[in-house]
């Protein structure tokens, strides 16, 4: 029997506010444990919350720019639970009157573009990080992150692969980075995702058991781990076996998922409306405010690069996937000027060098104004573009100047005619074959001679002269 | 006259006239509170070197030309609000050892009008109870008669009012616990409108009704703590905007052409007989001062009680979750995991009653019944907020007894059904959010019987002319010194 | 109104109190009576009702984005004495 996937996605994204929802307490992030606390995030007995205006527009943007209802009318909500995380033991959410509804995200799959549904994106607070230390009987709590303001994003189960999921959280993420309400680094914490997936039979209308997934710490994650899950629901439904509604486990070591402990019993969330805020109404005025607060969203910019830098369609879908990508890009067109030249770099060295280093787009090592000057090296003759991409490598390992690099690496180009007239005579004397070649009629002598006479140089020598020269002299030879 | 008999306005009259100082009040008091409260036992805690301090520092102030409102006058505060670096227990084991980091916004302003804090008054165990006999530490009597109840769960500070240990206590209402403890011991107590005192550093009971008031043996003491304490506070979200300063002599202004409606609903069965003729008998003689009264109906009042219930208990469940332990109060020694550590934790540090309202709070919302009790108890709070509205479209106030007895025994309300119906008049303002005050009226069977107002929202200068004007009118109410 | 035993039960878990065997009877005869008395609202006919929430007509409370001073660590965690290298000590927990 065939099978496929029914998935869908639940994000937590830390909103890039300074303060806390509910606190004046500061959002960032590390600092010493228990450093961020007041008695309000921590729940002091008497404390009241009040409700930070930046957490809701930073919702609002993100809904709008998620193609969202936003609702007239909303409120907080209690959900009710133990944990030592959660100092109030409730968590102040959004329950029945969400801020944002009915929303979308576009993927492009190899089938072409598919819409993702999006039910709600809502308000809430976070809760504290517990560190449970192998060798120690306890466990330990830090409650810098309690009111720390999340967004929850939950799509539809519209997801049939884990590719897709990986798409819709890429996109997504993308999303959420251009209208800058989160950071989105996962390797933080301030992009969390939990996912959940059942099988069905291809064709079949109805919905399997869904099994929650939890410990996803990166997109490579969910996507294994959705990978691993279809299977093992595959294998036990084609086995003629029950799936178990639960929550299981990511164990990124072993590459399965197993059943977690503490989520046997379902929670009773007690949900009731939160007496310490007050309703919050949004007005058309309000929201139209926040909407042209949006930064540019990345179709958006997709479509200008194409329009008015001329670049390629891929190219330009490429840069703007990733906005720290795209960023640097336009930083670099603005010092510059020509889109082109900056894009082969971007597309070239710098996207291979991330994928080698392992580095994310807002890491790259070097600054815009440093590739610009490497670049203006290249148009100066200094060097050529084949010696500009060592020096590129250099750059990115060492983030020393371009400038700095040639000098001290003695890589100015020779472009002294008498020097490379020297050298070029010394190669044609060297290779009497190639030389008889190229009278012979193949074009393709030329280029071994130019390449023996860069070998000579230590690729010091300007191409374009060296080319030039070859010619002369075999044309020199010719006419003798 | 002893300085312990002066009310706050006097003693801040005398204080700003030079002819005592804070010192010599504070110290009187201290002295009353030593010999006094060892049968009354309304003091939880007695900050003698704090207050002493305070009253020297007051009078510091004033040589320097300070002239606060409250500058050198001691008041007590309810064991529930948080007194920055002084215990705040709630009468509780949970939080027998809990010091708040902080100062609760009113005491903030207290301190701020140069008031000396005295001490903390005892209370119903996290304000639950309408007798005081559930908390968890002591016994608070009724200075009228020790054998009976102060009332609660602001026992021990209209005790500690009422038996002129201070002028002046705050407390909490959230179904009665100020007026009914007020009614009991025979001083006035008010309920203010809710949000018009910032709830900040107030121990949640129930967060949709609580509200701090004062006590005070007359009308102007309380007018003026008003004037201190309420106005919007950026900490709480649901303290109403815009402040109101009372004209402390207004408050004498009378009520000829107040319009008075007293809801048959009030003046039932379940009302003893004694406490309604004292009642009709107060509001007969502010007819005779020009106001007009006429009998009307709150047609929802008999599920008001139930509503109340649901309410405040599924709030409350909520609210004292957070108490496990972790952070402060009570930790259990033995125990087997965290879920256990948990549970025992709490049901070590919570008496009777409180665990009592955690499980009928948790019932309620929980899942299946949701709908039924407490989606249906927000319903009938429309309900019955709907019939206040109306009746005040006719009426200026509307009045009622207090309580539906004068102080019952220790001992007397077992049947914890027994003792929530001990708060029937009271409950249903706290649902409405009304203002509502409880003034003397006079003496059944030698205890006092409370009359309670009850104004439109933010109206409290029309309660306070109605209040002083009852006031007047009962005579000369103190316990007999023993 | 008769609560019954595996409902106390189930409740007293959900609100994290231990209950022994006399608490537990005692209390399933309180909430049986109390809630037969609030149970009372349902002869109410509420389907026309809007529910309220908050008696004051307030909206949108909202404080603006800056950033205080918070708690000196020793104040956080002052009123325990289950604390290690600034953090809170709980008993260990298992995921």
């Amino acid at each position: 029997m065939d099978f496929e996937a029914v998935i869908g996605l639940e994000v937590h994204a830390e909103l890039l506010t300074k303060s806390k929802i509910f606190c004046g307490c500061t959002t960032e992030f590390g600092g010493q444990p228990n450093t961020h606390c007041c008695p309000v995030c921590l729940g002091l007995p008497g404390t009241l919350p009040v409700l930070n205006r930046r957490t809701v527009e930073y919702t609002i943007m993100a809904g709008l720019a998620l193609n969202c209802t936003i609702s007239k009318f909303s409120k907080m909500d209690r959900k009710n639970y133990f944990y030592p995380d959660l100092p109030k033991a409730y968590q102040i959410s959004q329950y029945d009157l969400p801020l944002c509804r009915e929303g979308y995200v576009e993927i492009e799959t190899e089938q072409g573009i598919k819409k993702i549904g999006i039910i709600r994106a809502h308000l809430e607070e976070d809760a504290g990080k517990l560190i449970h230390e192998e060798s120690e009987g306890s466990s330990f709590v830090d409650y810098n992150r309690t009111g720390v303001p999340l967004i929850e994003i939950v799509s539809y189960p519209d997801m049939r692969t884990p590719e897709e999921a990986r798409l819709y959280l890429t996109k997504l993420k993308s999303i959420l980075e251009y209208t800058e309400v989160s950071d989105c680094k996962m390797q933080e914490g301030s992009l969390r995702v939990d996912t959940n997936i059942s099988v069905r039979p291809k064709g079949s209308e109805e919905f399997g058991t869904k099994v929650e997934l939890k410990n996803l710490s990166s997109f490579r994650a969910v996507y294994k781990a959705l990978e691993y899950e279809f299977k093992r629901q595959s294998d036990a439904v084609g086995r003629g076996e029950k799936i178990a509604q639960e929550t299981r486990r990511w164990d990124e070591a072993k590459g399965i998922t197993i059943p977690m402990r503490s989520k046997e019993e379902a929670h009773d969330y007690r949900y009731f409306p939160e007496p310490d805020i007050v309703p919050i109404e949004v007005t058309d005025e309000w929201i139209e405010e926040i909407r042209k607060k949006i930064p540019e969203l990345p179709h958006q910019k997709k479509e200008r690069f194409v329009r008015d830098m001329d670049l390629p369609v891929y190219d330009a879908g490429v840069i703007t996937a990733d906005k720290a990508l795209s960023d640097f890009f336009e930083r670099c067109v603005g010092i510059y000027g020509n889109p082109k030249t900056i894009s082969n770099w971007v597309m070239g060295e710098i996207l291979r060098s991330m994928k080698e280093s392992e580095i994310d787009s807002a890491d790259i090592p070097i600054s815009p104004e440093q590739l610009v000057r490497l670049q203006k090296l290249v148009d100066d003759s200094v060097i050529s573009i084949s010696m500009g991409k060592k020096v590129f490598d250099s750059m990115f390992k060492t983030g020393k100047d371009p400038e700095v690099i040639v000098k001290e690496e003695g890589l100015s180009q020779i472009s002294d005619e008498d020097t490379l007239r020297a050298v070029i005579l010394k190669v044609i004397d060297n290779n009497p074959k190639s030389v008889a070649d190229y009278m012979g009629g193949k074009e393709k002598a030329i280029g071994f001679l130019v390449g023996q006479a860069m070998k000579e140089t230590r690729g010091k020598a300007n191409p374009q002269m060296v080319n030039e020269l070859v010619r002369e002299e075999l044309n020199k030879i010719n006419k003798n | 006259m002893e300085l312990y008999e002066y009310g706050v306005c006097e003693l801040a009259s005398l204080l700003k006239k030079g002819e005592v100082s804070s010192s010599q009040i504070t110290r009187a008091l201290l002295d009353r509170i030593e010999t006094r409260d060892k049968d009354v036992g309304a003091f939880l805690y007695v900050d003698r070197e704090g207050a002493l301090k305070a009253a020297d520092e007051a009078d510091k102030a004033r040589k320097d030309g300070r002239d606060e409102p409250l500058l050198g006058v001691p008041i007590a505060v309810k064991d529930n609000i948080c007194t920055k670096g002084t215990k705040t227990t709630c009468a509780s084991k949970m939080l027998e050892d809990f010091v708040p980091p902080y100062d609760a916004t009113v005491v903030k302003r207290l301190k701020q009008a140069g008031a000396v804090i005295v001490g903390k008054t005892n209370m119903d165990e996290f304000a639950m109870g309408s007798s005081t006999e559930n908390s968890a530490f002591k016994k608070t009597a009724n200075p009228w008669d020790y054998g009976k109840v102060p009332g609660g769960s602001s026992g021990g500070s209209a005790a500690c009012v009422a038996a002129s240990e201070v002028p002046a206590a705050l407390g909490s209402d959230t179904g009665g616990s100020i007026r009914q403890p007020a009614s009991f011991c025979g001083a006035v107590g008010l309920k203010p409108t809710y949000g018009r005192i910032s709830r900040y550093g107030l121990v949640a009971f129930a967060s949709s009704l609580d509200q701090i008031g004062p006590f005070a043996r007359n009308v102007q003491d309380v007018a003026l703590l008003m004037n201190v304490m309420a106005g919007p506070d950026e900490l709480d979200s649901t303290s109403a905007p815009g402040k109101e300063i009372y004209d402390l002599n207004s408050v004498k202004s009378g009520v000829r052409g107040l319009k008075i409606g007293l809801p048959k609903e009030y003046f039932g069965e379940g009302v003893s007989a004694e406490v309604k003729d004292t009642v009709y008998g107060a509001v007969k003689k502010l007819e005779k001062l020009g106001a007009v009264v006429e009998q009307t109906s709150l047609p929802y009042s008999g599920y008001a009680l139930a509503a109340y219930y649901i309410i405040s208990s599924a709030e409350a469940s909520s609210n004292l979750a957070r108490y496990d332990g972790i952070r402060y109060g009570h930790r259990a020694e033995k125990f087997d995991d965290l879920t256990d550590l948990y549970a025992r934790s709490r049901s070590e540090g919570f008496g009777k009653e409180v665990k009592r309202r955690i499980m009928l709070g948790t019932y309620v919302l929980s899942a299946g019944y949701y709908d039924a009790y407490y989606k249906k108890a927000l319903e009938v709070r429309t309900l019955i907020k709907n019939d206040f509205d109306r009746a005040f479209e006719k009426y200026d106030v509307l009045i009622s007894p207090t309580s539906p007895t004068v102080a019952f025994g220790f001992g007397e309300k077992s049947d914890p059904l027994e003792m929530y119906l001990a708060d029937i008049l009271t409950v249903p303002v706290n649902i409405a959010g009304l203002p509502a005050v409880s003034v003397p009226c006079g003496l059944a069977g030698g205890l006092p019987v409370g009359l309670q107002i009850i104004g439109r929202p933010f109206d409290e200068k029309t309660l306070f002319k109605g209040a002083d004007a009852v006031l007047q009118t009962a005579g000369k109410l103190r316990p007999e010194v023993r | 109104m008769e609560i019954d035993r595996q409902t106390v039960d189930h409740v007293a878990k959900l609100a994290r109190l231990y209950l022994d065997e006399q608490s537990t009877e005692d209390l399933r005869g309180d909430l049986s009576q109390i809630v037969g008395y609030v149970a009372k609202l349902r002869e109410l006919d509420t389907a026309n009702v809007e529910q309220t929430a908050h008696v004051l007509p307030l909206r949108n409370v909202l404080r603006e984005d800056t950033v205080k001073e918070s708690m000196d660590r020793e104040d956080v965690l002052a009123n325990t004495s289950h604390k290690k290298n600034g953090f809170f000590e709980v008993p260990k927990i298992f995921d």
